[in-house]
Parts: structure tokens; sequence; C-alpha cells
């Protein structure tokens, strides 16, 4: 029951906050999304370290033909592969709002409930065990997400968010059309067929339709994270959008397509993966290279970070497609590293950008003069980034690596110039603003304090913990990705 | 105390150090700044002689401590674990003992600086990861400590941090050692498949037992060598080291000369079992070495600023510690890095009372006869230099002999190439102490009337280094000469496995006492020779270096050029990955848009909706969704039966 709590209590709370007024909104926004990270925090804590889907839900919802046949069910339930991105989800969102409590946004009240819709979406997305209920909750997070781009966003957002729409509705009819093909696909029972997931596990589809469908949710999920080439729209997307909705995609929207592959590419379709999935790889292997190369010569910070991001998603969905336990547990653990970090990221690219009214690298400098707070958060977050050791980043790339590794030496080895290059631009980065002698905009730059203080120290203390015991979520993940690798050998 | 308690102290004294003066920078006053900062190292150092007994008393055996388990992945388990053997003990005492002498210099050289507190937090943090390094009982653990220390000599490089030569010096040390990590990361991937572990005693265990030269284990030695490249300045990754002087001296003596650098060192030696069995690894590395010695030596001979010289005499003398190891002579390398972690940690301390005297003039044209206001300084250089020639009996001589005798039993080309090395070291070593200490004065007024000799805090690491390089030698005199071969002794455990492994590597004719001899007065001969060939130089003929703006002959312009290296890498790895990436942001995004987007954008003339969409109430479309949502979980309420 706590799953379906995880879900609904968001929707409590952003219709609470839309009918709220302009200047409770936000405290009210916080306060619904502190609720939400103490139900995270009860499934976290209390969760049982087996591969056995735990506070679940399930209703029938439609086409059950009669009473005790399957159907499409509103059924939901939280495994070790569901557990990390609930996490995030819980963790991330509280922290978003507080971000922004030193801005002030238009409409505040339809601003925050965007964000707790959103957030009882992604919610949906990572705990629904029937395909169409995932499928809803995938498309629901697109809207609030549009909405906040589109309304609240930059000079380019309505041509930029109507790509983004597109590039991503269209991926999604495709895993649609995938949908409903596996679902009658699955025998009748008492006169229904099944949409639930595990079901679509047992299905024993031809290679060619497998094929078929691998590349309908591929590209869906490919679209969604982004990998190489279908991540045009993400960069315009991530900068014209503001930055709290920005801080969404790519903490946490973005795992929806790395949560997609393993959840459903690799054990509905195994015998596809096993024809395609080092196509799928070398797709990634190559956005991981070309995404670092375009980052180091990026001078917008948040663009910077946007192929940063582009680059290192590229790295977890290689790992996926190398189907080792290794593989997975990395790429796990790396899908809430990442969020933390990139949400640091683009978090201090906003603070910088509030304090200068620039985010060009090449008209900043210098800021760590007076800035004892932002350069050593900045710092740790940027190690995590650079996965230095002991740090969240390591974890989850010694482990992602390692699986491409052994997956093939030479796409392995290219994989791990992501080492190399993550140092280049990140360093160059952090150089070109917090370094040499401060430029104009920056000579009065006044460091943080309050609110923006805590998201940031929240964030190193995850940064720090997943990289110094990360036995602490590597042991919850394992007994289910464990029984996920039964399915995909 | 326990050992293992020991074991756990060892870094965490440093790390709490780090932590008082990280957290309370600009609040700790300065006084207790440098007290902090001293008290971790120090202290350990205690600890790391407390160990020792320990050691000792369990008649050497070798102490595991495990902290926790790391990171597990089904049946691999990367333990947080601790193991102390005879070379853990030995690189123990260079780095708390060497830690603490340049932590109380850097007191007397630092505390006028804004930045005093964070960097005494620095220096506590780098020693905490070396010391992470060194103590790890598997490769991951000395991953870390390989990549920690990479960050402190970062963040110390690049400590002056408003100058942006200074910062791009950082990062080129930064980024040229991660090409090197990356070569050791899947070095430790392709060592977790093949032996199913990364627990040193694990592994070693299965190498026993394998082919000599067996593909997988050249593959290994190649991997963790090119990261041994990385952080000890090898061909081709050696670039960064020079600029990394840019980081206050200290730093450079520290980091930069006695311990970082030499982890690559101990790294081969650590895996020496793995290096064993992979005897074309050892060629490699042999030629890769003396083509390093050679090539660093001979750009020293020309350079003009008192600390880059030494920094390329520390990439030459690394060449030296490889070159040992390339004739499977570990024990010698080892000892070369131990006598110069003390000399050359001397030299750049001494280096640093210089620049210090001099208000930060780091040009020897412009100095000259400091050794009238200079007297410490200038006797314990003095010391340093006759060290690292190799003249007897200091302790350079002893160590660099003994990596040159194992040589010429394995290649006698190798050795002259190597006595050329040497030939070399002395005469740049001499020429740099007869500029600056010898002659007139060739300064500026002002900075003559400002010389004055360093405070005790500094002088005194200087004297207690000096004692060290006149008597580190001592500690592995070779029976020809009377002695015991001390350490040889005490780390022949160490080695075991790989004679066990690989008997015909170690079963080199040794030389007879006649050849040694005669190669040990050969190599003191070049050695004092090549001084004299300075002193006429720069003493009798007080010749000046030429300045900068005289046109020179090819030769000369070459090697001062550095050979051109750096241009080099500009042109063929920088410059290309910066055009790529305009080449690619600005015409690969956008052809990439075009073919993948094409459909898309197709849609859009038919998308009057979405544009519809963008105007009108925010709240509304809101509204729309939430009901929408109900709409869905109501939708079972009718049992909808399109899906059937």
């Amino acid at each position: 029951m706590l799953t379906l709590f995880l879900i609904l209590f968001p929707i409590v709370a952003a219709t609470a906050v839309l009918f709220s007024t302009d200047t409770i909104a936000k405290t009210a926004a916080l306060i619904g999304a502190i609720g939400e990270l103490v139900i995270v925090g009860v499934v976290f804590f209390t969760f049982v370290a087996n591969d056995q889907y735990q506070f679940g839900f399930d209703y029938a919802w439609f086409g059950a033909a009669t009473n005790g046949s399957s159907g499409v069910r509103l059924s939901g339930a939280i495994d070790g592969i569901s557990l990390l991105p609930v996490v995030l989800t819980g963790l991330v969102t509280p922290l978003i709002i507080l971000s922004t409590f030193k801005q002030t946004y238009t409409r505040p009240t339809s601003f925050y409930a965007l964000i707790l819709f959103m957030q009882a979406a992604l919610m949906g997305v990572f705990v629904a065990r029937d395909g169409f209920l995932f499928y809803f909750f995938f498309e629901a997070a697109l809207i609030p997400i549009y909405f906040l781009a589109a309304m609240w966003g930059g000079e380019n957002r309505i041509a930029v968010t109507f790509k983004f729409f597109v590039y991503t509705i269209f991926g999604s009819l495709l895993m649609l059309v995938a949908l409903v093909y596996l679902y009658r696909q699955t025998p009748l029972v008492s006169g229904a067929h099944s949409a639930a997931i595990a079901d679509f596990y047992a299905l024993n589809l031809s290679a060619k339709a497998q094929g078929w469908v691998f590349w309908a949710f591929f590209i869906a999920f490919a679209v969604k994270m982004p990998l190489f080439p279908f991540h045009t729209w993400q960069p315009d997307t991530y900068v014209e959008s503001p930055t709290p909705a920005t801080m969404l995609l790519a903490g946490i929207m973005l795992k929806m397509g790395v949560y997609g592959l393993i959840r459903l590419i690799l054990p509905i379709v195994p015998e596809g993966v096993n024809i395609w999935g080092s196509t799928a790889m070398i797709l990634a292997v190559i956005g991981i290279v070309y995404g670092a190369i375009i980052a180091v010569r990026q001078r917008d910070m948040k663009r910077l970070i946007a192929y940063s991001s582009f680059s290192h998603v590229g790295l977890m969905a290689a790992g996926v497609f190398s189907r080792s336990e290794m593989g997975l547990q990395g790429a796990l653990i790396q899908m809430l590293a990442h969020g933390v970090n990139v949400v640091g990221l683009f978090f201090i690219a906003e603070l910088i950008l509030q304090r200068t009214g620039t985010r060009q690298l090449d008209q900043l400098g210098g800021i760590t003069r007076n800035t004892p707070r932002l350069t050593v958060y900045f710092m740790i977050i940027l190690l995590g980034s650079v996965a230095l050791p002991l740090t969240n980043g390591f974890v989850g790339e010694f482990l992602l690596l390692s699986g491409v590794y052994g997956y093939n030496h030479y796409i392995g080895l290219a994989a791990g110039l992501t080492i190399i290059f993550g140092a280049v631009y990140m360093l160059r980065m952090y150089q070109k603003s917090m370094f040499g002698q401060p430029a104009p905009r920056t000579a009065t730059f006044v460091d943080l304090a309050g609110s923006d203080s805590y998201v940031l120290l929240i964030l190193c203390v995850f940064v720090f913990w997943m990289g110094l015991y990360p036995a602490s979520f590597l042991k919850l993940t394992e007994p289910a990705v464990l029984n996920l690798m039964q399915f995909i050998k | 105390m326990s050992p293992h308690l020991l074991c756990i102290l060892i870094p965490l004294l440093p790390l709490l150090g780090f932590v008082v003066n990280g957290l309370g920078f600009r609040k700790v006053p300065t006084s207790l700044v440098g007290i902090v900062g001293l008290a971790g190292p120090v202290l350990a150092f205690l600890c790391v002689c407390l160990l020792w007994g320990n050691f000792h008393a369990g008649n050497d055996a070798v102490i595991k401590t495990t902290l926790f388990d790391w990171i597990s992945v089904g049946e691999m388990h990367i333990n947080f674990s601790f193991q102390i053997d005879q070379l853990t003990m030995l690189m123990l005492g260079i780095v708390t003992g060497i830690g603490s002498l340049i932590h109380l210099y850097s007191i007397g050289y630092m505390n006028h600086d804004e930045g005093y507190g964070k960097f005494m937090a620095f220096l506590n943090l780098f020693l905490f990861f070396m010391l992470l390094l060194v103590l790890g009982s598997n490769f991951v653990i000395m991953f870390i400590g390989w990549e920690g220390v990479g960050l402190c000599s970062y963040l110390l490089i690049g400590f002056w941090n408003t100058n942006t030569s200074y910062n791009n010096a950082a990062r080129k040390a930064f980024v040229m050692n991660r090409i090197g990590d990356l070569g050791f990361l899947l070095g430790i991937f392709t060592i977790m498949t093949t032996f199913g572990s990364v627990e040193y005693t694990d592994v070693f265990e299965q190498v026993v037992g394998m082919d000599v030269n067996a593909p997988v284990i050249l593959t290994i030695t190649l991997l963790l060598f090119v990261g041994a490249m990385g952080k000890s300045a090898q061909i081709p990754l050696f670039t960064w080291l020079p600029d990394a002087m840019a980081g206050p001296t200290p730093v450079s003596a520290l980091i930069h000369a006695a311990t970082m650098v030499t982890a690559g060192i101990y790294m081969v030696v650590r895996a020496n079992v793995l290096f064993s069995m992979a005897p074309l690894t050892l060629d490699i590395i042999g030629g890769i070495a003396i083509a390093t010695a050679l090539l660093a030596a001979s750009i020293g001979l020309l350079q003009n600023d008192i600390k880059k010289v030494l920094a390329y005499s520390t990439v030459s003398q690394l060449g030296y510690m490889f070159l040992g190891l390339g004739a499977a002579a570990y024990t010698a390398g080892m000892f070369h890095v131990i006598t110069h972690a003390f000399f050359k940690a001397l030299l750049f301390l001494g280096a640093g009372s210089v620049i210090h005297a001099m208000s930060n003039e780091q040009d020897i044209r412009n100095m000259g006869g400091l050794r009238k206001s200079l007297p410490i300084t200038y006797w314990t250089f003095l010391v340093g230099t006759i060290a690292i020639a190799g003249i007897p009996p200091f302790a350079g001589f002893f160590s660099k002999d003994e990596i040159l005798a194992h040589v010429y039993e394995h290649s006698k080309v190798l050795w002259a190439l190597g006595l050329l090395g040497s030939a070399m070291t002395s005469f740049y070593m001499f020429r740099l102490l007869f500029l600056t200490f010898f002659g007139e004065f060739r300064g500026t007024d002002e900075q003559k009337h400002h010389l004055h000799e360093s405070p005790l805090s500094m002088t005194l690491p200087l004297l207690v280094l000096a004692v060290l390089s006149v008597v580190g030698g001592f500690m592995n005199v070779p029976e020809v000469l009377g002695g015991h071969s001390v350490l040889a002794e005490f780390m022949s455990p160490l080695f075991d496995q790989a004679r066990q492994a690989n008997p015909a590597l170690f079963e080199a004719n040794a030389l007879d006492h006649g050849t040694e001899l005669m190669l040990m007065s050969i190599s003191a001969g070049v050695a004092i020779v090549m001084a004299v060939v300075a002193y006429v130089m720069y003493v009798r003929n007080a010749a000046v270096p030429a300045p900068d703006s005289q046109v020179r002959s090819l030769p000369q312009q070459v090697v001062y050029g550095k050979y051109y290296i750096d241009d080099f890498y500009d042109r063929l790895i920088v410059r290309p990955v910066r055009g790529l990436g305009d080449a690619f942001y600005s015409l690969g995004e956008f052809v990439i848009d075009a073919v993948v987007g094409g459909v898309a954008w197709s849609v859009r003339s038919s998308a009057g909706v979405f544009r519809r969409a963008q105007s009108g109430s925010i709240g509304l479309y809101v509204l729309l969704m939430v009901l929408s949502i109900t709409l869905f979980i109501a939708l079972r309420f009718f049992n909808w039966k399109v899906f059937n």
C-alpha cells in the first residue's frame, strides 16, 4: 500500500498547492515533498533485501473479461530495481523545490503544483508492474515538464519545447504499439490477456518479433535518456527550461529511460538484445565520446553540463547492455549518483547566473575568492561527476566500465575515455568560473547562505555516503538484479 | 597498541588534520594551523615506528586489517582493507618521515600566505591518500590513493589559483594522470576477470604456476604500467611534471619528488610477481625508462629555472628507478626510491630556501654567490648535489650503482646509456650548484638587500635530510665493499613468489667482485669528472647561461625548447580534439538533427494543436491533467473493452 501512497500523496499535495495562495505555494510544496520523502524513507529503511516486490498495490483496471482474470491492472510495487529510482525521486524533488526558495517564479501555485504532479508521475513509472500503467505514467510525466518548460522557460522555449515534445511523443507511440502487441501475445486466461510486465517476461516471441519490439522500446527510451543519435532535442531543452525543470529532466526523468532498458527491454526481448544489443551498445559508447568532446568546447555552463549528462547517460546504457551483474548494479547505483550530481551542477550554474547575470565561462572567473562554501560544494560535486574514488560517481563508473570492458575490451576502452574527457571538461568549467582573476561580473560575488547552501550540503552528503559505503545501496538491489539476470541469459 | 589499530590510525591522523584545518579555514588562528597540520604527520610517523616494532616482533609476517566490505557485486568483494609487509613499512617510513619534515618546513615557508590553513589542509589530505595508496591490501584501494594523490597534486599545483598558467599546469597534471589511470583501471578489470579477486595475496598466489609471458599477464602488466607512466612521469606522459613546479616548493619536494611520483615504482614492486612473469613487459619498461632518463637529463642541461632543473632531474631519476625494475632489480629500484626521497626532497627544500631568500626569483642567471648569505642552505644543497651526482660515499652513489650493476648483467648497452645519463646528471646538478651559490651575485640590489638565511623551521628539515643523504646509502652496502645488503635481506621475502614463479629471471650470473668494483669506479669517476668540468665552466670561467633573447644553435634550441614535445602533443591531440568538438557541435549536431529529426519536423505542419496548447491559462491545463488522471483511474469501473 505504501507504493500507492507514493503516487497519490504528491497528487494530493499538488492539488493543495494549486488551490493555495501565491505566498504559501512554495512552502506548501516543500512540505508536500518532504512528506513524500518521509514515505520514501520508510520504504528505504524497511525494504527487505530480497527479490520480492514489496509495499505493493493491485486493482483491476480494464480489459478483464471476468472477475479474477487479469487484463490491464492498476498494480505497482517496489523491488530492488525500483528502489533506487524511487529514492532518487523522493530525495531530489524536495531539494529542487528548496533550491527555488530564493527565487520568485510567476504563477507559483501552478509552478509548484506541476513539480509535484511530475513527482507523482515519475513515482508511477518506477513502481508500475503493469505495462500500460507504466506507459500511462511515462506519458503523464511529459505533461507537467512540458508546461514547466513552455511557460517558464527562456526566449526560445516555444520552438525548443515543441521539438522536445515531438521527439518524445514519437518514441512513446512506438512503445505503445509494442505494448499492445505484447499484450495481445499473452495467453488468454479466463478470457482476458494480461498486461503484467511479469507476464511479458514469460512470452516466447520469435527472434524477428523480438527485434521489432526491441527497436520500438529502444527508441522510446533512447529518446528519453537521450542516447546518440536521438539526443538533439536535449541540450536546447535543458538550456531553455527553467532550472528546476532542467533538474527534473536530467536528475530524474532521463532515468525513466535507463529504468525502461532494465525493466522492459532486457527481460522481455532477450533474443532481441542478443541480436541488437551490440548495436545499441555501440550507439551508447559513440554518445559517450561524442558528447564529451562537444562538452569540452562549450562556453555556456548549462549547455556544458547538458552535454556531460548526455555523455554520462551513454555509459549507463552501455552498462545495461553489457548484461552483466556489474553493469546492471553499476547502472542502478549510477542512476542515483548521476541524479545527485547533475542536480547539484545545474543548481550551481543557476546560482552563478543569479549572482552574475551570465553562465558564459569567458565572462566568469575568480569566484572562489570570497566563496568558501560554493568553492567546496562545487568541488565535491564535480569530483563526484568525474568519478573520483570515495565519491558516488566512482562506484557507478567503476562497475559500469568493468561490465562494459568485460563485454568487449575495445568498447570498454572507448567508454573509458569518459574518465579522461570528464576531467577535461569539468576541470575546465571549474577553472574558468572559479579560478583566475575576478571578472567585472564576479567581483562582488556573495557566498551561499541558507536554503541554497543546505541543498548543496545535502547533495554532498550523498556524494560521500554513496562513495564511502555503497553497500547500503548495492545490497538492496542485488537480489532483484540476480533475479532479473535469469531472464536475460 | 595493536597493529590493526595502528594501521587505521596512520592514515586517519593526517585526515583529521585536514578536516580541522579545512573546515576551520580562516577561523583557526595562524599559530594553531601549523601545530594542527604538523601533528597529523608526526603522530602518524610515531605510529609507524610503533608498527615497525610490532611488525618485527611478529617475524615480519604480513599483517592484514579489514575494515569493511566496500564494493561488493556477486562473487567480487572489494574490501576496504590494509596490508602491512616489508614494502609497506618502507613506504610508510618515507611518507610519514619525510612528510613530517616537509610539513615542518611548510610552516616556515607558507605562514605568511593568506591560504596557509588551506595549504596545510591539502598537504594533510595528500598524506592521507598517499598512505591509503601504500597501505591498501588490494589494487582498488591502491587506486583510491592513486587518484586521491592526483587530486591533491591538482589542488596544490594550482594553489595560487588566480594565476591562469598555474591553473593550466594543474589541469594538465590531472588530465595526463587520468590517461594513465584509465590504463590502471583497465588493468584492474583484467585482473578481476582473470583472477576473480583484486586482493594482492589472492592474485599473486594464482600467478605462480601460470606461463611466463602469458598474453593475459602481458596485458595486465602493460596496462598497469600505463598507470605508472602517468603517475611517475615516464615517456610519453612526463610533460606534466615540469609544469607541476608551479606549485609552492614544499609541494614539489613532497609530492613531485619524494613520494607521489614514486607510486609507479611502488606499484611495480608491489605487483612484482606479475611483472616477473612478463619479461617482455620488463624489457619495455627498461626501454622507456632509459629513454626517459636520457631525454629528461639532456633537457636539464640547459634549463635556467632552479625548480625546472630539479624537475627534469626527478623525471630522469624516476627513469633510473624503472631502469632497475626493468632488469628485475626490484630492491635496487626501491633503494633508489628511498635515497632519492632523501636527496631530492633536500634539494627542493634547498631551492625553496633560495627562492624564499631571493624574493621569489627562480632564474639561476639572476643568482650567484649565495653561499655567503645562505650558509646552511648552501652546505646542505652541496650534500644533496653530491648525493644525486653519485659520488661515494653519499646515498645516491650506492643506489644508482646497484641499479647500474644489475643493468650491466642484463645489457651492456643499457648500462652504457645509463652511465651517459649519470654523467649528465652530475653535470647539470653541479652547474646548478655553482651558478646559484658561487661567483658574483647577479640579481637586483633590492634582492641583494633582502637576502637572508631561512628560519629554523626551514633549515632544520634541510639538516636532517642532509644527514640522511649522507648516510642513507649505508642501508644497503654491497658485499664487495664489506657490507651486508641489509635492505636487500629485509625485502627478500617480497620476492619469494616471483622467484618461485619465474626462477629463470633471477638466475642472472652475478657479477664477480672485480667487475663490480670496476663498474663502481667508472661511474664514480665519471661523476667526479663531470663535476670538475662544471666547475671549470661555471666557476673558473664564470660562464653564465645566455639570456633567452640570444640566438642559439639549432641543437641547443631544440633541447632548450624541450624537444618541442608539448607543441607536438598540442598539434597531435589537443587541437584536433578542440577542432572535433567545434565540428561536432556546429556541424554534427545539425546533420544528426536533420536526419533523425526529419520525421519529427515533418509533423510540424500538422501540429496546430500543439501551437494552440501554448496559449491560455496554465491552471486550466493542470486541472485537465488531474481530471484526465482521475478519469483513467475511473476507467476500471467501466470495464473498457478496447484492449480485448
